[in-house]
């Protein structure tokens, strides 16, 4: 009987890991776009979030997991279920999930898939030959702080212009007429 | 960094397991271990909270079941698993039955980073103190479908406080903590004691930046909402709160997680602010790591017991006062605090220079607090006086003339 060509590659600790991860991550996603209840969508959202946060533990970017949990978790995902919270039809009642853009969405999610998809195989990206963590991981914190503040200034300014117009404009939008 | 971890992989693996078999038998070890404890932890802090609270209120507290009381809550817990969990008909099943457990789950894996002694921390990530934040939200997420999933009003109305008070109360607690964190350099617990240990151990940052452990204080008081903040379960206005609609061991649950979120707030604090293990004597060999794990209890427990004496003796805020407390004292002083600190450390000056001018700026701090409030109350208590009176009452209820 001839071999098998194809060895069935076992997987370390840390790739099932990863597998159990990324497949609970995807179900997550797929739920907040299936469920017909919009409070359990935004459930499954926090889940997900949390699971993207558990791939960069394993990529060991604990700052970014954290940061990501405080951020996504911590304050959009609380504020998301506190507004279908407050808007109390939605709350209650189911939604379908299918409207009359589903498949102009459908095309272009696809296409956005393909695009990321060519991205991640076909540009080389540049990959460091070390990627071992320097020394105890401490200077990775103030390494990222320093680079904040010199090399990535002004993105970083941007960033804090960006949100001060969102939350000047939010102001704008929710203040009572005089 | 977490020296138990790699000394039982060391024995595992010299005891001829495989690499894997040991790591996970370590991981589960260290697991274990903190979903015991911190449960046993809560039963002690339950029948402290009862005692303390009873002594301050000339009461005697639980004196029947046990030496001194003692096993009173055994006796309780026993109680509440045998009562009936009901589930409302009208009640969201998963959203109802989830929330306990998650409540629970947030907080047990805040234990996994507060340090016990030098190399027994669950895990000294380098990101710690922001663990301790970011974690914080899965107990609002719980609260919140808690409210929402019970399909009564008041659970809902609490869902909501929760979410505001909550979220408010994150930015000064982060950015107190962030004092701690640009004096030391670091977010790891382990190298936040070790950095408090000058002066035979008692460097602690307690004495150097008295505002922000202030405020650290009172923002842990109101994340683990207790008394002075404790308006998620006002009794007269929501009955109990988001966890109205629960019983037996749900209720439990929630309870549970309340008395550990206190605790490990309690915990963070004595870590970051009051030396963490450190105390004269710690370096000893032998005895010197009990004294550390004892020490660290100590200064817990220290901070736990004033959490209960203020519960013991404030009032309840209302919930405006609540939150302007917060966006218009606790936010604009910590990030004064913030912002001259960094400003401090940045100027190229000698450190015990810096000291001094960072023990000015939190002297300042808290002297502008404690002004502002002090002029709140008087404002408040003048407001209340005129509210009494007959005047304030025209085109409300009026008292009938004869």
């Amino acid at each position: 009987m001839p071999e098998l060509p194809v060895e069935i590659p076992i997987p370390t600790p840390h790739q099932a890991v990863f597998i159990m991860v990324a497949v609970a991550t995807s179900v997550a996603s797929l739920l907040v776009v299936t469920n017909r209840n919009l409070f359990y969508s935004a459930l499954c959202l926090v889940g997900a979030l949390f699971g993207v946060a558990g791939v960069y533990v394993l990529l060991e970017a604990e700052f970014l997991a954290i940061a990501q949990v405080l951020v996504y978790v911590g304050a959009i995902a609380t504020l998301i279920t506190f507004a279908i919270m407050l808007t109390r039809g939605i709350m209650f009642g189911t939604t379908s999930p299918n409207n009359r853009h589903m498949f102009a969405v459908m095309s272009m999610a696809l296409l956005v898939f393909l695009l990321v998809a060519g991205l991640v195989d076909r540009v080389p990206w540049a990959v460091a030959e070390d990627l071992t963590l320097s020394g105890d991981g401490k200077s990775l914190i103030v390494d990222l702080g320093w680079e904040f503040v010199t090399t990535y200034a002004l993105p970083l300014e941007l960033i804090g212009l960006l949100l001060l117009i969102a939350l000047v404009g939010a102001v704008m939008l929710a203040r009572d007429d005089e | 960094m977490a020296e138990w971890y790699q000394v039982l992989m060391a024995a595992l693996v010299g005891a001829g397991v495989p690499e894997w078999i040991a790591t996970a038998i370590a991981l589960l070890v260290g697991v274990t271990a903190i979903g015991l404890v911190a449960p046993l932890i809560a039963l002690i802090l339950v029948w402290l909270l009862r005692k303390v609270i009873s002594r301050i209120q000339d009461r005697i507290g639980p004196n029947r079941v046990g030496p001194f009381g003692l096993l009173q809550t055994i006796a309780d817990i026993v109680k509440l698993l045998s009562k009936e969990g009901i589930n409302p008909s009208r009640a969201d099943f998963m959203a109802y039955n989830l929330a306990p457990i998650l409540s629970v789950f947030g907080v047990l894996l805040l234990f996994a980073v507060v340090p016990v002694t030098r190399g027994l921390i669950g895990v000294d990530i380098n990101v710690g103190v922001l663990y301790i934040v970011a974690l914080g939200s899965i107990g609002i997420m719980a609260a919140l479908m808690a409210g929402w999933g019970s399909n009564n009003k008041y659970a809902l109305l609490s869902g909501f406080r929760v979410v505001a008070q909550l979220l408010s109360y994150e930015i000064p607690l982060v950015l107190s903590m962030l004092a701690v964190v640009l004096y030391a350099g670091t977010m790891r617990f382990g190298e936040l004691a070790e950095q408090q240990g000058n002066f035979l151990g008692l460097g602690w940052y307690v004495f150097l930046m008295p505002g922000a452990a202030l405020i650290f204080f009172v923002c842990a008081l109101a994340e683990s909402e207790q008394t002075p903040f404790d308006l998620l379960e006002a009794e007269s206005e929501l009955i109990a709160g988001f966890h109205i609609e629960y019983s037996g061991m749900r209720f439990a649950m929630f309870f549970l997680a309340q008395f550990l979120s206190g605790f490990v707030f309690a915990w963070v604090g004595a870590a970051m602010f009051l030396g963490g293990w450190q105390g004269p004597g710690v370096d000893l060999p032998g005895i010197g790591g009990f004294l550390a794990a004892g020490y660290m209890m100590i200064k817990t427990f220290a901070i736990y017991l004033l959490m209960i004496w203020v519960r013991g003796t404030f009032p309840r805020l209302r919930v405006d006062q609540m939150m302007s407390f917060c966006w218009k004292i606790l936010v604009p002083l910590t990030v004064g605090l913030i912002s001259w600190q960094m400003v401090v450390q940045v100027l190229d000056l000698p450190i015990p220079v810096i000291a001094v001018l960072v023990l000015v700026g939190n002297l300042l701090v808290m002297g502008i607090g404690l002004y502002a409030v002090g002029r709140a109350i008087r404002q408040e208590g003048f407001r209340t006086k005129r509210a009494f009176t007959p005047d304030s009452l025209i085109g409300t209820v009026q008292p009938v003339a004869e």
